[in-house]
């Protein structure tokens, strides 16, 4: 009786059967969340003076700015129109929680994360302003603003305008993200993502994502430059990693079980889903290989005494891991709220594309790119601080 | 420690560099914004205006009756006189603005009438079905049934 | 009288102004207003007198498709997508959360028979509830969509960004993005006609009066009557959207 339409079962209103935002909308929050996660990593050190992950203080800053960079590329090129883009910040919507983001990221972007860094950075961007020939030479005294005091005296206020910052900036890396959790958990046309949840889950998310990423990306780099690793520093990340990973999976859970219990309206449906088209980027990827897996691994370093090469090897597969799930986290999200009608009586079928505007291999490059503006930044303001010390 | 004036001179570039961004955003915005933005509401003005612009196809029923009073009367004389002409007629508003010069196509039919009367369980039961292959005679249907007033 | 009016308006010769007469054919066709045969023509509409809505009896559709194809041409509604869809429900005695319900192609090239009546079963006709609450025109970003003052959802496809935000934000599935212009598209309502005093393509074409345009700000509307005397719903009233869309004799199990 029911019509067959490729990959539609069941009932879709006629115009559901598309989805409306693809892999580069998985993209995009997966990428802000890595940018408040590694911020909220740099404001341990900053705030609550913890000194074991100095280390990664200036590299976990430098790539929040890398992927900060980045974050629009994806929504900008999934626009119908990316030239009209500019219309967000001439007559932003009040009413519309998309429209607070061009401003979300602006604050955040321009005042949080460039001025701190800038802060922190003056007295060696002034002495290579002053040491370097050429085109570097150039390039750092702009970046002077043309002062070229670093008394101590002057130090010093930067010192504590960074730390009032960081301040500003830890609830700013929250709201960013706590935002991109609002855009989806306000949608009450959608079952699946309209929970007050939403933006606490996409915190504790991000921060998992952003803890990871960084480890991953120092462990990597001390790797690539053959120094050794500093083991108090990833082990005090490692835990960090795991409290933070136990809330955001316990909220994970809690929202299950509420969904669960309470069986509304749409529970049925997206029952379903999880255990059809869902299962394997949900139940396997995110919640065992992504999840489950490396809680284990982290559980054990915390209760285990395991010899260093073992820790390593254990925290560079718990990070790789998590990194993993926490993707499949939004892909569940963007995805998964869009493969059920609204009707709650069928469901659709997400076209992975590879070489298109919205496909595969923009996705991939979006992904990549950040890690090469790391790259730059690392070159131009080296993070390093065996280096600065000398 | 004893800071003065001068140790904290350099962040007044800084400031000077924000206050400039947001100098040419205020200038860039009231650039920049269309005319009517705001008007009414947070929109374009000009947006009504545009949605009324487009042209009608479907000329309405008004139009009809200068011209086809004959079929009318027999139209309203029958069941079908809830009907406006354009129904089975489709857009008129060509023909009727070309003062009846450019000709309607005749309408198909068979398929147009079992659109309405083909039976089917959901339809009200005030309404006239009829299964095609029980009551389809090899004719078509209006050589039984005017179709301005189907009554045989 | 009428050859008088006929002559006058052909010596014209502009359709913009025969639009306005419309006005007055199609008020005596649904009773709604006096034989005014001065009505204004286009250019006297003004917004603040008007709130559009409409009604839908259900027990009325048929499920023809007229109001489908009738869209379509008067809206160049590209293929594939619907600015108003019919639907079909069968729902086994009492089992209201599991109706099978089916629209091929919106229902604009009819639905294929079904002959044994043992579910109960119906057509739904749907397309934007032109809400005054609507969700979708609040998250919009630039103000690309809005509730306009004679309340009906537009769009700004000069201004749209398309980014899909409303698409999600619609309970009722009413919006998709033009393939070709990449900017999101609706009903409209035929803003184009109802401002001119003729009514929807839809309602035009519609066989037996199952749906009708209303204005709910003009007293002399027989929609006052309608909704004074019949039990009418709207589609997901938890929605809380305010929606325009009045459906008599409506079954729990449509959604």
């Amino acid at each position: 009786m029911v019509h067959a339409i490729p990959g539609v079962e069941g009932f879709m209103y006629p115009n559901e059967v598309e989805l409306q935002w693809g892999l580069l909308v998985v993209v995009y929050p997966y990428i802000t969340g890595l940018v408040a996660g590694a911020f909220i990593l740099a404001s341990l050190e900053r705030v609550f003076r913890v000194e074991a992950v100095k280390p990664t203080y200036r590299l976990a800053l430098l790539t929040a700015l890398a992927f900060l960079l980045v974050a629009p590329l994806p929504l900008q090129l999934h626009l119908g129109h990316p030239e009209r883009s500019l219309e967000m910040y001439l007559t932003p919507h009040k009413e519309s929680a998309m429209a607070m983001f061009g401003f979300v990221y602006l604050w955040y972007l321009m005042v949080v994360l460039l001025v701190e860094i800038w802060l922190d950075y003056r007295a060696d961007i002034v002495r290579r302003a002053q040491s370097e020939t050429g085109l570097l030479r150039i390039v750092y005294r702009v970046l002077t603003l043309g002062s070229m005091n670093i008394s101590p005296a002057s130090l010093h206020v930067d010192e504590r305008l960074g730390w009032i910052m960081t301040i500003v900036g830890i609830p700013s890396a929250f709201m960013l993200h706590g935002y991109v959790g609002f855009l989806f958990g306000s949608i009450k046309a959608n079952p699946w993502w309209s929970t007050p949840l939403m933006p606490i889950v996409f915190l504790f998310s991000a921060m998992v994502s952003g803890i990871a990423g960084v480890q991953g990306i120092y462990m990597f780099s001390m790797w690539v430059r053959k120094k050794t690793i500093d083991m108090r520093c990833v082990d005090t990340i490692g835990t960090y990693l795991f409290y933070a990973f136990i809330i955001d999976f316990s909220l994970e859970m809690l929202d299950l079980l509420h969904r669960t219990y309470e069986s509304s309206e749409s529970f049925a449906s997206l029952d379903f889903m999880v255990h059809t088209r869902l299962f394997t980027s949900q139940i396997v990827l995110q919640i065992i290989v992504g999840t489950l897996v490396p809680l284990a691994i982290l559980a054990a370093t915390q209760v285990l005494t395991l010899a260093e090469q073992t820790r390593k090897r254990m925290y560079a597969t718990a990070s790789v891991l998590t990194l993993i799930g926490i993707f499949f986290m939004r892909w569940n999200v963007v995805i998964g709220g869009q493969l059920f009608s609204k009707s709650f009586l069928g469901y659709t079928t997400y076209k992975l594309e590879f070489a298109t505007r919205e496909g595969l291999l923009t996705a991939g490059v979006l992904m990549i790119l950040p890690l090469f503006i790391l790259w730059g930044l690392v070159k131009l303001l080296p993070p390093w601080t065996e280096e600065t010390a000398s | 420690m004893r800071v003065s004036f001068q140790d904290a001179k350099h962040l007044i570039s800084l400031v000077g560099l924000f206050a400039a961004a947001v100098g040419v955003f205020v200038i860039l915005r009231a650039a920049v914004v269309p005319a009517g933005f705001g008007k009414y509401g947070h929109y374009r003005a000009g947006a009504i205006d545009d949605n009324r612009a487009r042209a009608v196809k479907f000329a309405g029923q008004g139009e009809c009756v200068y011209c086809h009073d004959a079929q009318l009367q027999v139209r309203d004389s029958g069941r079908h006189k809830t009907i406006s002409c354009e129904a089975c007629h489709g857009p008129q508003a060509k023909h009727v603005a070309s003062d009846g010069k450019e000709k309607p196509a005749k309408p198909d039919v068979i398929p147009l009438c079992l659109n309405c009367h083909e039976k089917d369980a959901a339809k009200p039961a005030f309404l006239p079905q009829v299964v095609k292959a029980d009551h389809y005679t090899g004719t078509t249907c209006s050589d039984c049934h005017q179709p301005h007033n189907p009554k045989m | 009288m009428r050859k008088t009016r006929r002559e006058i308006l052909l010596s014209a010769g502009k359709y913009i102004l025969l639009t306005g007469t419309a006005a007055a054919g199609l008020e005596s066709l649904t009773g709604t207003a006096s034989a005014d045969t001065t009505t204004p023509a286009s250019d006297g509409y003004k917004m603040a007198d008007h709130w559009w809505g409409m009604t839908m009896e259900v027990d009325k559709c048929i499920g023809c498709g007229n109001c489908v194809r009738a869209c379509s041409k008067e809206n160049d509604v590209p293929e594939g997508f619907y600015r108003t869809w019919i639907e079909r429900y069968h729902v086994k005695e009492g089992d209201m959360e599991h109706p099978t319900v089916e629209s091929p192609d919106g229902g604009m090239h009819g639905f294929p028979p079904t002959s044994t009546p043992v579910d109960k079963s119906f057509f739904i006709p749907k397309l934007c509830n032109h809400c005054a609450d609507s969700p979708c025109t609040q998250v919009c970003p630039v103000g690309a969509t809005f509730v306009s003052p004679d309340g009906v959802v537009l769009v700004d496809q000069s201004y749209c960004l398309g980014c899909r935000y409303c698409v999600q934000a619609c309970p009722y599935g009413c919006r998709f993005i033009h393939p070709t212009k990449n900017v999101v598209e609706k009903c409209n309502l035929c803003y184009h006609r109802i401002t001119k005093g003729l009514t929807t393509a839809c309602c035009e074409a519609c066989p037996t009066g199952a749906r009708k345009l209303v204005d709910l700000k003009n007293p002399k509307d027989p929609v006052h009557d309608f909704l004074r005397h019949y039990k009418v719903q709207v589609l997901k009233p938890h929605m809380a959207t305010h929606a325009k869309v009045f459906y008599k004799d409506l079954d729990g199990s449509v959604r």
